[in-house]
């Protein structure tokens, strides 16, 4: 917790307290992906890191909801045309696109978060997910009673594997003997946004024995989440800190930080040394991290922190190696 | 004594039933949708004017208009076929997505391999024959055993999105890619964008999605005008849809027609496909039908099944689609959900409610003569 | 202002208008219709009278003219104001809740308040005092679908005047009925006279009118052309106003110049879906140049019967051998080849069989035969062609209006008839399949038709009639097989038996 904000404020720090070379005139945008802004997870954090630069700068910014995959190129080639400079494409549907406009405008700066696209003028802002969910599945290990573990994913794509893997393996790492228990909800984007759904699959891992439960699903969580809470087992979030729905029950939340991605992006241009490249998030860079605050500090023991901040210590330092999923398209290196 | 009452309401005359009627109700709808987007507090003229413009006030934006009205005329057709037939086929998004899968297969495998120009012809024919073996599962389902047709080509929707997933997210992926979408097609694999090929005949014109498919779209509306009333087994599925006793009577096999009827219209279906992947993605990917399969059952009601019908009703869901993207775009507080509200209203009134105006019309006619 | 109406006129219709875009349906009719008393309107489809009626039941509204009864004029705006004056409208297709019971039926429209206990009970006592007062018994608990059509008729006519019509308004009732079950409606329609009911009998069938009714008036396109008192009347004079000209439906036939059996079925049996036999040992014989006919009460078979022998139905036991092809069970055959074979049909159903009612009449025309030259060369049908030989059949067989492109449902059932029949014939067919050559037709098509069907017999074709018309049967046939319950009971020369001995053979009173 410390060490992500410390992280967080040193990112900040360093873009606010940049040289000022002549403050250059920005004109930011967003396209946010089809599960749309108020998506209670990813989209809607990087609408809070939008909100917060906003606030502070008063700068407006222009911000687009595509209700299909075709918007997302004529959206990011009708901001470009109006030279707002710089636009972010939320989520890995608008690789592709973004590959085509950014070719048809390299003096705009683009960010795309969650996918990589190699251009001079694209940054690319790109999360260790697994390194996140690696450190919950840790704590879901040490505070299962039953060695059973559920995971409810949105919908099926290597993203959501990638979770998965992380968190299985911070599982083993903890109790090779624990159990995990894998659902996704849907195939199709429908599956982000399904709370029912959600409910119905936690529940059914809770009559199998689980009682930890990790909510990979966007809005979809809500409902795993709640139906954590009326079964009186642990839930843990995803995204953005979702400690607050349920207080006691929450056993943690699995930090990714996108609001932080398109706050810094802005805040660069607006310094003039906005980068193209890839960046990666990792614990680390404070990218992704777990939540602990008074709604969960009951439930985490001085010794899971322990047993946690180990863990968290040896994958920064390296002596812990998290398998990413969408290396080899494995659970298995 | 005698009364004489009010003339009864004559029909109208045709000029009117065409062009005026249709006026009529759009308009109408332009009121109702002007009134809820002055509720929100937005000048509802300054609105209109950019959903017009948007819709087709430049080169681009046309562009796009008929590149959405290319995917409306597909699917439009595949429901008003399958209509004609008396059946309801509601899988045209499912067999979109397989029509897709077939002709990207195509272009993945030859991409390297053949030259474009017999590439392309046979990558349409692949997403012709997957779109038409989709639907032939639930066609033969209705034939020969009676399960019926709603509810199959329903279900089918939901196979065809559980199995382009596993597909795209287990085989297909490009290795090593976040996305769960294929590799790129080959360039010998791409319906040339409308841009392109207007530029090399020196009319310069903005970079759209809008790319040659429209031909084989208006190709197909011709085809599918030709076949139900100029041929024989056109007439045979009329008779069918129309009714089943007839057909038998006149020695139609009807479990044959259902055959055809059903492949016909997901091959039609199929070309979204054709639309989608090798005229704009170029590269399969997911999700890409976007509920155009679902809008392909509003767009046949709206153009009476007939295919000149379907083309306009596809033009005007096309300018909606495109003018819609554009009212979002430069008006933040209308959201894309007030959009889907907007686009519903022009929808319902110019559709579902096109009888409403008739009588106040008949009025006016009959006190005019 | 014009003298008080005399009180003995229920109803009056004075200069009725009523036009339907072009079509001038009707053209200043005046009317009078006796209190307590039956009257007949007689017209050929289309002469006006169910349009009438509907003006006077508040179905449309008259361009002009007034409607007055019991003296008063009165403004007809709907069904539930003429239910308003006591006036009722037993429709030909009853408008009857088949899954529900006699009561329910009743009191539909009717219920009386919002739990239908007490309406049903009211009902209940009313209906026992209709059944005694008019002598119309019925079961008010058994369902609509258990009872048989006559009993549904008397249904309709309960619920109207469960309503309290005092006139009521009858179109073409006996259409649906045996001839037993119309001379008992006949019976119940003479009690309501005598008990003070006003009757309006809408037909086009003139014995009818003769047998029941006191006044009549005849329609011809859209004018009341004469109006008599029955007693003063005849079939003879009647037909011949309706039509305009002398009308002879007898039939000068010459002997039958009998040929090879074209036709020959054995033992033909068909089960349906319930397990139901519908037909059972059939045996059929049918010569090149001679007409026979089918006769029986509707349902007892001769559907299934013509549905076996055009190839829509394969049969599940014996064989048919139709011009040198023998088809069984494991052999069926298909209405395709059975056009090859040269069997035309002429179906029962005519409007969902013999047509499709949205197709235009020139599409209509080609039916069964769209794949064949000339209509269809290269695959593609050609459009003039199939126009012209529309055209042609309209000229030869004198449908009206003479438009190929018209749709086929505008045109009255005479001339969709004639359509159809002209499609079957024209191909000079060698075996000739006709069901109900006349239902629903009016009475100068008849004549027409009926003369058409013995030409065909005289070209040397086989001709088969299914109908349950006895005066039809008997007035074409040169034999006459008599079904009952999926059986041929019998068969006849139509010169040695009467319509009274048809009818007890198709009672099954002879079944063996």
């Amino acid at each position: 917790m410390k060490r992500w904000l410390g992280s967080a404020i040193t990112l900040i720090a360093m873009s606010v307290l940049a040289p000022v070379q002549a403050q250059t005139v920005v004109k930011p945008a967003v396209v946010y992906s089809t599960g749309g802004k108020f998506d209670k997870s990813f989209n809607e954090g990087v609408s809070a890191g939008v909100e917060r630069f906003k606030k502070e700068t008063s700068i407006p910014v222009a911000e687009f909801e595509p209700s299909n995959e075709t918007q997302f190129e004529q959206a990011l080639r009708r901001f470009a045309q109006r030279s707002q400079d710089p636009i972010i494409a939320v989520g890995f549907s608008q690789a592709v696109a973004l590959d085509k406009v950014a070719r048809e405008f390299p003096n705009i700066h683009f960010t795309i978060i969650d996918s990589v696209v190699d251009l001079p003028n694209v940054q690319s802002v790109v999360f260790k997910e697994q390194e996140g969910s690696f450190l919950v599945g840790v704590l879901a290990a040490l505070a299962s009673k039953t060695g059973k573990i559920g995971f409810v994913g949105g919908m099926d794509i290597p993203l959501v594997r990638r979770f998965q893997c992380g968190f299985e393996q911070g599982i083993k790492y903890a109790n090779p003997n624990a159990e995990l228990i894998t659902n996704m909800t849907g195939t199709t984007p429908a599956a982000w946004n399904d709370p029912g759904r959600g409910a119905e699959l936690a529940k059914g891992q809770f009559d199998r024995g689980v009682d930890v439960v990790y909510a990979a699903a966007g809005s979809t969580g809500i409902g795993i989440l709640q139906a954590a809470k009326d079964r009186g087992k642990l839930g843990i979030g995803v995204d953005s800190n979702q400690n607050h729905l349920h207080p006691g029950t929450m056993l943690t939340s699995m930090l990714k930080r996108v609001d932080l991605a398109a706050y810094n992006s802005f805040k660069a241009a607006q310094a003039g040394d906005w980068k193209g490249g890839t960046q990666v998030l990792g614990l680390k860079e404070g990218g992704v991290d777990w939540a602990l605050d008074k709604d969960n500090e009951k439930l985490v023991t001085p010794d899971m922190k322990l047993r946690v901040d180990a863990a968290k210590a040896g994958i920064v330092s390296g002596t812990i190696v998290v398998h990413d999923y969408m290396s080899n398209n494995s659970c298995k290196p | 004594m005698t009364v004489r009452r009010r003339t009864a309401l004559g029909p109208l005359p045709a000029w009117a039933e065409i062009v005026v009627l249709p006026l009529v109700n759009i308009a109408l709808a332009f009121v109702v949708v002007g009134v809820i987007v002055a509720i929100i507090g937005i000048d509802p003229f300054h609105a209109l004017r950019l959903l017009v413009l948007g819709a087709i006030g430049s080169s681009e934006s046309i562009g796009y208009t008929l590149y959405y009205a290319t995917n409306f005329m597909f699917t439009g057709l595949a429901v008003a076929v399958a209509f004609h037939a008396g059946l309801f086929n509601i899988g045209g998004e499912g067999q979109a997505y397989i029509g897709g899968l077939g002709c990207g297969l195509a272009v993945l495998a030859l991409g390297d391999v053949v030259p474009g120009w017999f590439l392309v012809p046979l990558a349409i024919a692949a997403a012709a024959l997957f779109g038409a073996g989709w639907a032939a599962v639930p066609a033969w389902l209705q034939a020969w055993r009676g399960s019926h047709i709603v509810i199959t080509t329903i279900m089918f929707n939901f196979i065809a999105s559980a199995l382009m997933v596993y597909l795209m997210v287990n085989v297909l992926i490009a290795p090593g890619s976040m996305t769960p979408a294929s590799r790129a097609f080959a360039a010998s694999g791409w319906i040339p964008s409308m841009h392109d090929v207007l530029r090399a005949a020196g009319i310069p014109i903005a970079a759209s999605a809008l790319n040659l498919s429209i031909v084989l779209a208006l190709l197909c509306c011709f085809a599918v005008w030709v076949f139900l009333w100029h041929t024989p087994g056109g007439y045979a599925l009329r008779t069918m849809g129309h009714s089943p006793e007839a057909a038998v009577y006149a020695g139609t096999n009807l479990k044959r027609t259902t055959m055809v009827a059903m492949c016909f219209s997901g091959a039609l279906a199929g070309f979204v496909g054709v639309n989608e992947l090798m005229g704009v993605h170029h590269r399969i990917v997911l999700d890409f039908p976007a509920g155009y399969g679902f809008a392909g059952i509003a767009v046949a009601l709206m153009g009476r099944n007939h295919p000149l019908g379907v083309m306009l009703a596809a033009l005007l869901f096309g300018a909606l689609q495109q003018g819609g993207t554009e009212l979002a775009f430069e008006i933040p507080s209308i959201t894309r959900e007030m959009v889907v509200v907007i686009q519903g209203l022009i929808i319902l009134f110019s559709g579902a409610l096109v009888h409403l105006p008739r009588p106040w019309l008949q009025y006016l006619f009959a006190s005019r003569y | 202002m014009q003298a008080l109406t005399p009180t003995a006129a229920a109803i009056e219709l004075r200069e009725i208008e009523k036009s339907f875009g072009t079509v001038h349906a009707v053209r200043g009719v005046s009317l009078r219709i006796e209190k307590g008393a039956i009257t007949g309107i007689v017209g050929e489809n289309g002469a006006g009278k169910s349009t009438l009626m509907s003006i006077l039941y508040g179905l449309y509204r008259a361009d002009a003219g007034e409607i007055r009864v019991d003296g008063r004029p009165v403004a007809m705006a709907s069904s539930r104001e003429a239910l308003g004056h006591g006036i009722g409208m037993v429709h030909q297709h009853f408008m009857l809740v088949d899954t529900f019971t006699v009561l329910e039926n009743l009191v539909l429209g009717a219920e009386g308040g919002p739990l239908l206990a007490g309406g049903l009970e009211a009902a209940r006592a009313e209906l026992a005092r209709l059944a005694r007062e008019y002598g119309l018994s019925v079961d008010p608990d058994a369902r609509i679908a258990d009872l048989s059509v006559g009993e549904q008729q008397r249904v309709e006519i309960l619920k109207v005047l469960f309503r309290g019509a005092r006139i009521l308004i009858l179109d073409e009732p006996s259409a649906v009925l045996t001839p037993q079950e119309t001379d008992r409606l006949f019976g119940v329609l003479a009690s309501l006279r005598e008990r003070g009911v006003t009757v309006v009998l809408i037909t086009h069938k003139l014995r009818e009118i003769v047998a029941v009714t006191d006044h009549v008036c005849v329609m011809r396109r859209g004018r009341v052309v004469a109006e008599r008192r029955t007693a003063d009347t005849n079939v003879e004079e009647l037909a011949e106003l309706m039509v305009g000209r002398k009308v002879r439906l007898d039939l000068d036939k010459i002997p039958p110049r009998l040929g090879e059996v074209l036709l020959r079925a054995e033992h033909l049996s068909l089960v349906d879906g319930r397990g139901v036999r519908r037909l059972d040992d059939v045996g059929i014989e049918l010569r090149a140049g001679e007409i026979v006919g089918i006769a029986g009460v509707s349902g007892n078979g001769q559907s299934e019967l013509l549905q076996v022998l055009s190839g829509i139905r394969a049969p599940d036991g014996g064989r048919l051998t139709v011009c040198g092809r023998v088809i069984d069970a494991d052999h069926p055959g298909d209405p395709a080849e059975m056009r090859d074979l040269g069997v035309a049909h002429v179906p029962e159903d005519r409007l969902r069989q013999g047509m499709v009612a949205a197709f235009e009449a020139s599409e209509t025309s080609i039916l069964g035969y769209q794949g064949r030259a000339p209509f269809t060369s290269y695959y593609l049908l050609d459009g003039p062609a199939v126009v012209a030989h529309c055209a042609d059949l309209m000229e030869r067989y004198d449908v009206r209006p003479r438009l190929p492109t018209l749709g086929s449902s505008l045109f009255s059932g005479g001339n969709q008839q004639k359509l159809v029949l002209a499609r079957e014939i024209a191909r000079q067919p060698r075996v000739l399949l006709v069901g109900q050559p006349t239902r629903g037709v009016d009475i100068g098509a008849i004549e027409f038709i009926r003369r058409e069907l013995v030409k065909a017999r005289d070209a040397g074709c086989a001709v088969l009639v299914v109908s349950v018309e006895l005066e039809e049967i008997l007035s074409l046939s040169d034999r006459i097989l008599v079904m009952f319950a999926g059986r041929i009971v019998g068969e006849v020369e139509p010169g040695e038996t009467n319509e009274p001995a048809l009818g007890l053979l198709m009672a099954g009173a002879a079944a063996a």
